[in-house]
């Protein structure tokens, strides 16, 4: 039981830590490259050999671990020293609670691909994101510096306006799946539905032709929930501080924002911890929206079914497994892809535009879709209940 | 019961151990050649002749208030959410009144100007 939980881990941090947030500062690099016509990073070699400049990942920790720790004069120097810690430690935990397969069954034991199953799985994520806030706001204050003081004012004013958004625009998707648990709610979307079936339930129709059943779409929540998707993905674009939202640290404006005083490993942390949210951010929408490790029109009942009979039920189930982590994973991928397309798509917003965004156009709207969520699910399943 | 909280201490522990062991190594491994221009803070180049600590905008008070009582808010929601389906149209005009009352206090902080910056 232990050291299931123990392997899970190092699992998810492994892939999380050790692959994706390194491979994506190269991504970047390249994709910014591919967009502005340029080459891109490609120096970095072994042996001569430079595989499209994969290893400049690794470049990257040789140099700020080797580089000197300087911090400025004046300083905190206990919260500048926690302050990375605490902004990189709550982005590597919050993937605690997302689910990156199903549940599944050997024999006498079940095995669930997730590290802490909490019944208040959203909730603790939004909690921990927030203590994220403080590490920001620390840095800022510690370091004695008026660009960094000012990107930390910046930083916290925004994170905290996002953090509301971001938690209305969920609401609607609880109030679909009725839960607030992840591996609950990537369960209820490992399912179809018939794409004009509501005209059923409303009793528009008396019933639809049988032809009709043959046309589903994925019971996922950004089909459920389209609205909640957009507001969720930018509230939490912003919450991360990345370009388009990335006032904190606007580089032609504050130097480097609340960093702007670290140097070496220390500004690592900072650096890591916002890719290693981008990954984050990818696993939340892929759990709440994008269906989690489902695999669209097979569900895991079809798939293990299906092929137990031929292999066995045994090998389909691990067969089920690794599939479901290849879909989860392949999500979280095109979802950051999307977040490195709009950074390098639109240009940084004013910070006015960015708070105005947040409590006067995200808000309000958070606010109307609880409402128009709530009565159309009244009024299209409430005549049943 | 708190064996699903299990996970979170496994990987709370690896993550401090992580982030610890690379600040550790950092200190270890970087070069410690101090002089006293290198300390100071940045600033362009110049001295730094005002100091970060004084008062700044009260904007981000009011922000802050804001985002208590919003936040407070949807705390509120949650569980209603969760729970929408048992409680049904009861539940919903209980929760249009509240969100009603959260939109007129919005509407307030709007007109007052506590949204402009």
């Amino acid at each position: 039981m232990d050291l299931e939980v123990l392997l899970k881990t190092l699992f998810i941090i492994l892939v999380v830590v050790g692959a994706f947030a390194p491979v994506i500062t190269w991504v970047e690099r390249k994709q910014s490259a591919v967009m502005q016509d340029r080459i891109g990073a490609n120096r970095a070699d072994i042996a001569g050999i430079t595989v499209l400049g994969l290893f400049h990942p690794l470049a990257d920790v040789i140099k700020l671990l080797s580089k000197e720790d300087v911090v400025p004069e004046g300083a905190h120097r206990g919260m500048h020293l926690v302050a990375p810690l605490v902004a990189a430690i709550p982005a590597i935990i919050a993937f605690a609670v997302i689910p990156y397969g199903s549940s599944y069954r050997f024999g006498e034991d079940t095995l669930s691909l997730v590290v802490a199953d909490i019944d208040w799985g959203l909730l603790y994520v939004f909690a921990i994101g927030s203590i994220a806030t403080y590490g920001t706001v620390m840095a800022g204050w510690a370091s004695n510096n008026n660009w960094s003081l000012l990107g930390a004012l910046r930083a916290s004013a925004q994170m905290i306006s996002y953090e509301v958004t971001m938690g209305l625009s969920v609401v609607g998707v609880f109030m679909v799946f009725q839960t607030l648990r992840l591996t609950d709610m990537a369960h209820a979307q490992d399912t179809t539905f018939r794409l004009l079936g509501f005209l059923e339930w409303g009793g528009l129709v008396e019933s639809l032709p049988a032809w009709l059943d043959w046309i589903r779409i994925p019971k996922w929540g950004i089909v459920l929930q389209p609205l909640g998707f957009i507001m969720f993905l930018t509230a939490s674009m912003a919450e991360n501080k990345r370009p388009p939202f990335d006032n904190p640290e606007a580089e032609s404006e504050l130097v480097a924002g609340y960093f702007t005083e670290y140097s070496g490993m220390r500004f690592g942390l900072f650096y890591m911890s916002e890719f290693i949210e981008v990954v984050v951010i990818g696993g939340l929408v892929t759990a709440i929206f994008l269906g989690g490790w489902a695999i669209p029109f097979v569900s895991q009942e079809a798939f293990i079914g299906g092929l137990g009979g031929v292999l066995g039920e045994g090998f389909a189930t691990l067969l089920c497994m690794v599939a479901h982590v290849v879909s989860f994973f392949a999500k979280v991928v095109v979802m950051i892809y999307v977040q490195m397309l709009l950074r390098w798509t639109l240009p940084r917003f004013r910070y006015d535009q960015v708070m105005d965004l947040c409590w006067k156009i995200l808000l309000p709207l958070s606010l109307a879709n609880i409402l128009v969520t709530g009565l159309v699910l009244l009024l299209v399943e409430g005549g049943a209940a | 019961m708190l064996s699903e909280y299990a996970g979170v201490l496994v990987i709370l522990g690896i993550a401090v151990v992580l982030t610890g062991a690379m600040l550790t190594v950092h200190l270890l491994l970087g070069p410690r050649r101090q002089f006293p221009e290198k300390q100071e803070p940045f600033e362009c180049g110049e001295r730094q002749i005002v100091s970060p600590h004084q008062r700044f905008s009260v904007k981000f008070y009011l922000v802050a208030i804001l985002f208590i009582l919003f936040d407070v808010e949807a705390v509120f929601l949650y569980p209603w959410g969760a729970l929408f389906r048992d409680l049904g149209w009861f539940g919903f005009i209980e929760m249009f009144a509240f969100i009603t009352v959260l939109g007129v206090g919005l509407a307030y902080a709007w007109l007052k100007g506590a949204l402009e910056w």
